[in-house]
């Protein structure tokens, strides 16, 4: 369980974010969506610790997110960015085993192997674990980035649009990875998602957050309708019954 | 591309015990990388004794070859202090800026040490640069170098506002400034003195008095092997702020913790021999290249043995074939600045 | 860009013919009187006095204007060119470079005239200020402040080139002299040159606007329909020109390509047209006072004018850091 209590975080001058109070419930996955520039890439990151917040304070299974130490958040919450630039060439499975850090502080053991190996088959890159980063298409890279956060086995998982520049074979493909990872390995998923069908489809719980502030949470059923959509989004919205649940149709 | 004809892994994969994380791509760079470090061994030994031993008028072995070799071992010795200083302190340098075509040589240390020295020949006379010598001078440029060092990054590095380019480049503005006076006190010397300034002015072997070892070597140690200590954690660092922080490690007292053991480095090898800017930029390019792994516990025993390597081959090759010592340190800058240009018209990402 | 040192700060104010422009001139002009009038030869007792004074004060204050004018508008130039705030022939290696043709022509040929020096340094700072473009055409993030870090070490490399040739030939303490700005040496029948630089100005006026839509990259300038590479070429070569030119007759100007345009957009937003003539206006304004100051601060001698302007430059870049640092 993730509680966010009365958030507040401005900055250069236009920008502010909250107040946000927001329950982000154990298990499954949960999507931050909204318009461009409505703050959920900026709520994702204070949650992750990557960025304080003015007022306000986050729990993370209990854990005060400002007061605990860093090195025992990383065993809790784990956190992608969006824009991953490396200066140093790194392998596959070099830059998973650095999900071990937290445990190992650089000392691989027998166990760390075992779970960067099983990150590693787990999103199906058993094949490339030995190829550069460079040497991968984007959709590759972008599952070893997954991977490393997942050896990190903390039980909430943060991803900060993960299926930017992804075409749809590859954004699918992550979304079921994920969607795995949250039934088969207990994790929490908090993710924020450009495209609201993914999140109708994948997602177990929707937060729709808008202008700095949370407009809406629920599950799919509740957001994905004409209303809430239109109004968090600002545009004329319809949602139809496609063939695998409800479809936003905004063109 | 191969994705295609990945299988579902459950059913496929070796058992997991048979795979390990190497810091090698693949065994072959693994065996290179021994090989490399193999090599440089035996040329850094090679050249060491070459400098000892070479040109030695008295036979191997007698007293008067061990004399001579003595006197000249300190040489020998200013030289591994500043390979592990230089080395050392440039490589951690790019990794905690995150930037492999930068120097810490430019950060004022070395526009600090020419404007005192400068200074001390135009107020005092030639009397000046004798008063600067002796082991409480060197400890205090030492002391003052990294007193300022710290304070800019105390000044810069914290707060809401921290920024690791704009303290680098305020650093970097602060030597042009204190450059600009340097270069002005120097046209009002006499030629005499501007000539026995100017032996000040270039990085050399034979500007080091044993007098400082004491200092020098403790120092130089105890800083390379804190850094060696945190290899692990520079790794880290690689993954730049937010991965660094995501993996439980404060970046910005990460980074500050790796600044103060470079600031003392290149304040001891600045202290000791004089500006030698591209050197650390050199070797550490070299080393990447050479290496063949991103792991710091590899780059750096490769970053300071290169280091060693061409400072004592260079001082080897213009003693004994072009008899020219005096502008080893001066070509040494050439060839790194023009590596330096190659990187830069190579590079296609800042 | 979220580094922006390129983001506009305040709306334009108000159109080229301002009547704060008047005031501007006004107080340049006061300033150039000053200049004329100071100096240890009293012009106005002596005998000679009216002659003197065309031979040094006269040539020194168009070499004021001159040079403070040029040296500014080439910093706006390849700020516009480059879409970093942070750039300028100091902080880009092209001075190095300039002082390294300079230096190259003296070596080779010791007797060379005026024509001759100029042209070594035009072509080596041609030559630089190209290799430099060329990086910054491959690299991605150009507003970043890396840019000038990476720039001044390009310089750091060219100026030790320098240094050991000077070393070799034994020019060195010559080389800081040549290098080292002053306008003590300007007197007439020597600073002629320096006229061609108005006629960068002059270009500069007309051509702006191209430098700042191919600043905007190559693509967004193909697609306006401008030859991207012929643009560059021409920036280029104003800036070689200039900083060549300078450079021979005066020396180094440290920093004042950098904080004239900064300041002046600091003030007036980002309004390239109406801001050309401030820009003019405020590089004549900073030369002519640190000139000033290196004349009265130790008279009978004097202090180069570099050196009270790298001093106060490195003051202004770090204040101007430290704002952008604020400001995101």
């Amino acid at each position: 369980m993730i509680t966010l209590r009365d958030v507040r975080k401005s900055y250069e001058d236009e920008v502010t974010i909250g107040p946000v109070d927001l329950q982000i419930p154990t298990g499954g996955i949960t999507a931050l969506v909204g318009p461009n520039g409505a703050g959920k890439s900026t709520l994702l990151t204070m949650i992750g610790r990557l960025l304080g917040m003015d007022d306000g304070a986050i729990e993370i299974a209990g854990y005060d997110v400002a007061s605990t130490a860093s090195k025992d958040l990383a065993r809790i919450v784990s956190i992608l960015r969006q824009e991953n630039h490396f200066i140093t060439r790194l392998t596959v499975r070099q830059l998973v085993g650095f999900g071990r850090f937290p445990y190992s502080k650089g000392r691989l053991t027998q166990h760390c192997e075992d779970t960067i190996s099983k990150a590693i088959d787990f999103l199906e890159l058993t094949e490339l674990e030995h190829r550069y980063l460079d040497q991968l298409s984007g959709g590759q890279r972008q599952r070893a980035y997954v991977a490393m956060v997942l050896c990190q086995e903390t039980d909430h998982v943060l991803l900060d649009e993960p299926l930017n520049n992804l075409d749809m074979k590859h954004s699918v493909q992550m979304m079921r990875h994920l969607k795995r990872a949250a039934t088969e390995l207990d994790r929490t998923i908090i993710v924020v998602l450009h495209d609201i069908n993914f999140a109708g489809r994948y997602a177990d719980h929707i937060c729709a957050v808008k202008d700095g502030r949370v407009v809406e949470f629920g599950t799919p059923a509740t957001i994905m309708t004409d209303e809430v959509l239109t109004r968090v989004f600002d545009t004329e919205v319809q949602v139809i019954d496609g063939p695998n649940g409800a479809l936003a149709v905004y063109y | 591309m191969a994705e295609a004809t990945i299988t579902r892994p459950d059913r496929r994969t070796p058992p997991a015990s048979g795979r390990t994380t190497s810091a090698f791509g693949t065994p072959r760079a693994h065996r290179r990388y021994r090989i490399t470090l193999a090599v440089l061994i035996v040329l850094a030994v090679g050249f060491g004794f070459g400098l000892l031993a070479w040109d030695n008028p008295m036979p191997v072995g007698s007293d008067g070859f061990w004399r001579i070799a003595r006197m000249r071992a300190t040489s020998v010795l200013v030289m591994a202090i500043v390979a592990i200083c230089q080395a050392t302190a440039t490589v951690s340098f790019q990794t905690a800026t995150n930037n492999r075509i930068i120097t810490p040589s430019i950060m004022g240390f070395e526009s600090l040490y020419v404007a005192i020295q400068t200074a001390a020949i135009y107020f005092l006379g030639v009397s000046g640069l004798v008063a600067l010598t002796g082991l409480p001078q060197f400890v205090m440029q030492v002391a003052v170098m990294v007193g300022l060092s710290l304070l800019l990054y105390g000044w810069l590095l914290s707060g809401r506002y921290a920024n690791l380019q704009v303290m680098l480049l305020v650093g970097i503005i602060i030597g042009g400034g204190l450059g600009s006076v340097s270069t002005f006190m120097q046209r009002l010397l006499t030629p005499s003195d501007f000539d026995i300034l100017t032996a000040r002015l270039f990085g050399s072997v034979s500007n080091a008095d044993p007098d400082y070892f004491p200092v020098a070597i403790p120092l130089c140690v105890a800083a390379a092997v804190a850094l060696w200590l945190r290899a692990r954690r520079l790794n880290v660092l690689t993954l730049g702020r937010d991965a660094t922080n995501n993996l439980g490690l404060d970046h910005r007292s990460e980074i500050m913790k790796v600044l103060f053991g470079v600031s003392l480095l290149m304040a001891t090898s600045t202290a000791l021999v004089g500006p030698m800017t591209f050197l650390g930029f050199l070797v550490a390019t070299l080393a990447y290249q050479i290496s063949g792994s991103a792991d710091h516990r590899h780059i750096f025993p490769v970053a300071i043995l290169t280091c060693f390597v061409v400072l004592s081959g260079a001082y080897f090759i213009m003693r004994n074939v072009f008899y020219a010592q005096g502008v080893v340190s001066i070509i040494i800058e050439l060839v790194g600045g023009s590596v330096f240009l190659v990187v830069l018209l190579r590079k296609g990402r800042l | 860009m979220t580094t922006t040192p390129t983001a506009p700060r305040r709306p334009p104010t108000r159109g080229l013919l301002d009547p704060r422009l008047l005031i501007g001139v006004g107080v340049v002009g006061a300033l150039l009187v000053v200049s004329l009038l100071t100096g240890e030869y009293d012009v106005v007792g002596a005998s000679d006095g009216g002659e003197m004074f065309a031979i040094t004060r006269v040539p020194r204050t168009i070499a004021l204007v001159l040079a403070g004018a040029a040296m500014s508008m080439c910093g706006l130039v390849m700020q516009l060119l480059t879409q970093n705030r942070f750039v300028e022939p100091t902080t880009t290696g092209t001075t190095e470079w300039a002082g390294l043709g300079l230096l190259g022509v003296m070596v080779v040929f010791p007797g060379a005239g005026i024509a001759a020096r100029m042209g070594g340094a035009v072509l080596a700072a041609f030559i630089g200020t190209m290799v430099f473009f060329a990086f910054l055409r491959r690299v991605s993030l150009k507003s970043s402040l890396i840019v000038p870090i990476v720039g001044i070490m390009f310089g750091a490399v060219v100026g030790s080139v320098s240094t050991f040739v000077a070393l070799q030939t034994d020019m060195l303490q010559n080389l800081g002299i040549w290098f080292a700005g002053s306008f003590t040496s300007v007197l007439r029948g020597q600073y002629e040159a320096l006229w061609i630089v108005a006629a960068i100005v002059v270009v500069v006026f007309i051509v702006a606007d191209r430098f700042t839509v191919a600043g905007l990259g190559e693509e967004i300038a193909t697609n306006v329909g401008l030859n991207y590479d012929r643009v560059i070429l021409l920036g280029t070569g104003l800036i070689a020109i200039a900083t060549g030119v300078v450079t021979v007759v005066v020396g180094n100007l440290p920093f004042l390509g950098l904080i004239v345009p900064n300041v002046v957009s600091m003030f007036r937003g980002d309004d390239l047209r109406s801001n050309l003539p401030w820009v003019c206006l405020l590089g004549i304004a900073i030369v002519t006072l640190c000139d000033l100051i290196g004349r009265t601060i130790i008279a009978p001698f004097e202090v180069p004018v570099s050196l009270i302007l790298g001093v106060v430059g490195a003051v202004v870049f770090i204040a101007l850091l430290l704002r952008q640092r604020r400001h995101g």
